[in-house]
């Protein structure tokens, strides 16, 4: 009996002492759910913005980070994954949570500034060092012979960016002919001898597994790939034109609410936009929003387009090249 | 067992035909199975052992290994059961339907994990038929720890039952109807009779629900949601440290993996080692009587 009351007493010390640890620190989880080439940069950016919110409120908060795909990252939220926010690689994929799932707003691009991207890319090509296959523009991908890497644009974001920028240019090249857009991508697509999920997949298979002659990429894995896998192995190919990629983020808002994490989750995508979170995204090779901003290797300069100006815009994009049946299903014969 | 020294009349081959048949065998597994296994741990301790220890004790990688463990552990018991009782009412009794549910125990054997995963997503996720319910009671299934355990239950599922169910039938029910005749309960005629019986299989069941546990990809990586230090287990964790170009942790995490099925592979021939000799005493003993 004495025994049992010892253990008690031992036992209310213990939550006692919790508890008043609890008073003035507490410990708080986010989890972000993001795209593929995001896993350097969040890292990065959520040691600072944790020690920025423990200045703040003495709160101790831990990000839990989850990456893949981007269309992928997006049916897992939308299926369940109870993540705070989102941070994707283009606007659709938020989109299809706010209609499917009704976790957030329809209106959510409207809730942080430049349309809710913190930062922005382009597609740019990378190559094997000395450009064996010599390529320069767009043109040169759809020549028989040049093996080229790309994701699969209905699970990863960053291919979708690339097959639109490869439509536009087309676009533009032959004045606004859809057929010939359409012939142009087709061969293209010949050229593709395997489709990853993800963007970071689609980068091993060319960088580690030594497939293909060039690899369709986000400017910013371009410039890892290059720097990580070793500066005398790659090199990176700017074409003449390319889109202005946006990858954007958003609150959860059902389930920031559900947890208690509204002002963090918010705080948290509005720290992306503060000179800080703009440096971090700057040195892990996004293109910053704001000009003061500089890149450690500063990025070339290339004419961009927007999907808004060829497009009409993400709902549009994806319903003409990316639904069941759109053109990217009609012209891709595996 | 007893014949192993003396030469085997069946085989008339000659020698040279044996060695080739042999040496390629060999060749196989080396190419196969020992060069990759060399390989995983060369790459791991590729910059000295002081960087290996260092990336197994990240925490993400400590709680993949305790994850695994977990998913591991709940399928073996799970299933140990499931597949006792499955063993047992098919073995022993007659049944309607009976073929129906053997038929039903191999599914998992003949579903792609990634549609087991799947099977889970559209029964609990959130625009599943039970996820509305789960979400307003806050029961979370999918992307969480459960729904690992239960992904990893459902590909493991036939081993145990289908190590037993030949075993129960091949024994009868002769023994238990002398067991239950000289007046022993339900519970003493398992315990005496049934269970010594089965023993070996048993284990070797065990083991293999373990070994399919604790590698399992397809259908844990459907449901996981791959958050890092919560849902991943070993085999997520090393995709996500290979996917990273954090090649040395990413084997260093992969070792481990091969670690766990080494032992498997050491319990394994120590449990047929033990059967072995079992099986040899009691047909000795059966022979003096």
């Amino acid at each position: 009996m004495k025994k049992i009351l010892i253990h008690k007493g031992w036992f209310i010390g213990l939550i006692a002492g919790l508890l008043s640890v609890n008073a003035w620190a507490k410990d708080v989880k986010l989890l972000n759910v993001s795209y593929d080439p995001t896993r350097e940069l969040y890292q990065e950016f959520n040691a600072a913005f944790a020690r920025h919110w423990k200045e703040k409120t003495g709160d101790v908060l831990t990000v839990q980070q989850s990456h893949g795909g981007s269309g992928k990252q997006a049916r897992a939220v939308i299926d369940g994954l109870e993540a705070d926010v989102v941070t994707l690689a283009l606007a659709y994929d938020i989109d299809a949570i706010a209609e499917r799932a009704k976790l957030l707003p329809a209106d959510w691009q409207k809730k942080f500034p430049n349309n809710s991207a913190p930062y922005t890319s382009t597609i740019v090509f990378l190559v094997r060092k000395g450009n064996p296959k010599a390529i320069k523009d767009w043109d040169d991908l759809a020549k028989p012979g040049v093996s080229v890497i790309t994701p699969n644009p209905k699970t990863s974001g960053g291919a979708r960016w690339n097959y639109l920028a490869a439509w536009g240019y087309a676009l533009k090249k032959y004045g606004n002919d859809e057929t010939k857009a359409r012939d142009f991508v087709s061969r293209v697509f010949k050229n593709v001898p395997v489709l990853d999920s993800g963007a970071r997949g689609a980068t091993t298979t060319f960088a580690q597994r030594g497939i293909g002659d060039v690899f369709v990429s986000w400017e910013n894995e371009a410039f890892l790939a290059s720097n990580e896998l070793g500066k005398d192995k790659f090199e990176i190919i700017v074409p003449s034109l390319s889109i202005l990629a946006e990858p954007s983020v958003a609150v959860v808002e059902k389930v920031a609410k559900k947890h208690g994490n509204e002002a963090l989750a918010k705080s948290y995508l509005e720290y992306l936009y503060s000179p800080e979170g703009q440096k971090i995204a700057a040195k892990h090779y996004y293109r910053s929003r704001i000009k003061a901003v500089k890149a450690a290797p500063s990025f070339p300069t290339l004419k961009l387009f927007t999907i808004d100006e060829i497009f009409g815009g993400w709902q549009k994009a994806h319903k003409v090249h990316f639904s069941d049946g759109g053109s990217f299903d009609q012209i891709y014969r595996p | 067992m007893s014949s192993n020294n003396k030469p085997n009349l069946a085989i008339t081959e000659p020698a040279w035909v044996r060695r080739i048949l042999i040496g390629t065998a060999l060749l196989f597994l080396g190419i196969f199975l020992f060069v990759p296994l060399a390989a995983v741990f060369t790459r791991a301790l590729e910059k000295g052992f002081g960087v290996y220890a260092e990336s197994l004790k990240d925490p993400d990688a400590l709680s993949a290994v305790r994850l695994t463990l977990i998913a591991a552990a709940a399928s073996v018991v799970l299933n140990l059961i499931f597949g006792l009782a499955a063993a047992w009412a098919i073995g022993k009794y007659e049944f309607f339907g009976k073929n129906v549910l053997i038929t039903l125990i191999d599914l998992p054997f003949a579903v792609s994990p990634v549609v087991s995963g799947l099977i889970y997503v559209l029964l609990f996720g959130l625009q599943g038929f039970l996820g509305p319910w789960l979400a307003e009671h806050d029961i979370k299934i999918i992307f969480a720890i459960p729904g690992i355990i239960l992904a990893t239950v459902f590909v493991t599922f036939p081993f145990v039952a289908r190590e037993l169910i030949p075993l129960m039938q091949a024994q009868g029910t002769d023994e238990e109807e002398a067991s239950v005749v000289l007046g022993a309960s339900g519970w003493q005629t398992f315990w005496h009779v049934t269970l010594p019986n089965i023993k070996w299989g048993l284990l070797y069941g065990v083991i293999l629900t373990n070994a399919r546990a604790m590698g399992e990809f397809g259908a844990v990586s459907v449901v996981s949601g791959h958050i890092r230090g919560l849902t991943n287990t070993i085999p997520l964790h090393v995709e996500i440290l290979y996917n990273e170009y954090n090649y040395v942790a990413a084997f260093a995490v992969a070792s481990i993996l091969a670690l766990l099925a080494l032992v498997t592979l050491a319990v394994k021939s120590f449990v047929e080692w033990r059967r072995d000799q079992d099986l040899e005493a009691s047909r000795l003993a059966e022979e003096i009587s």
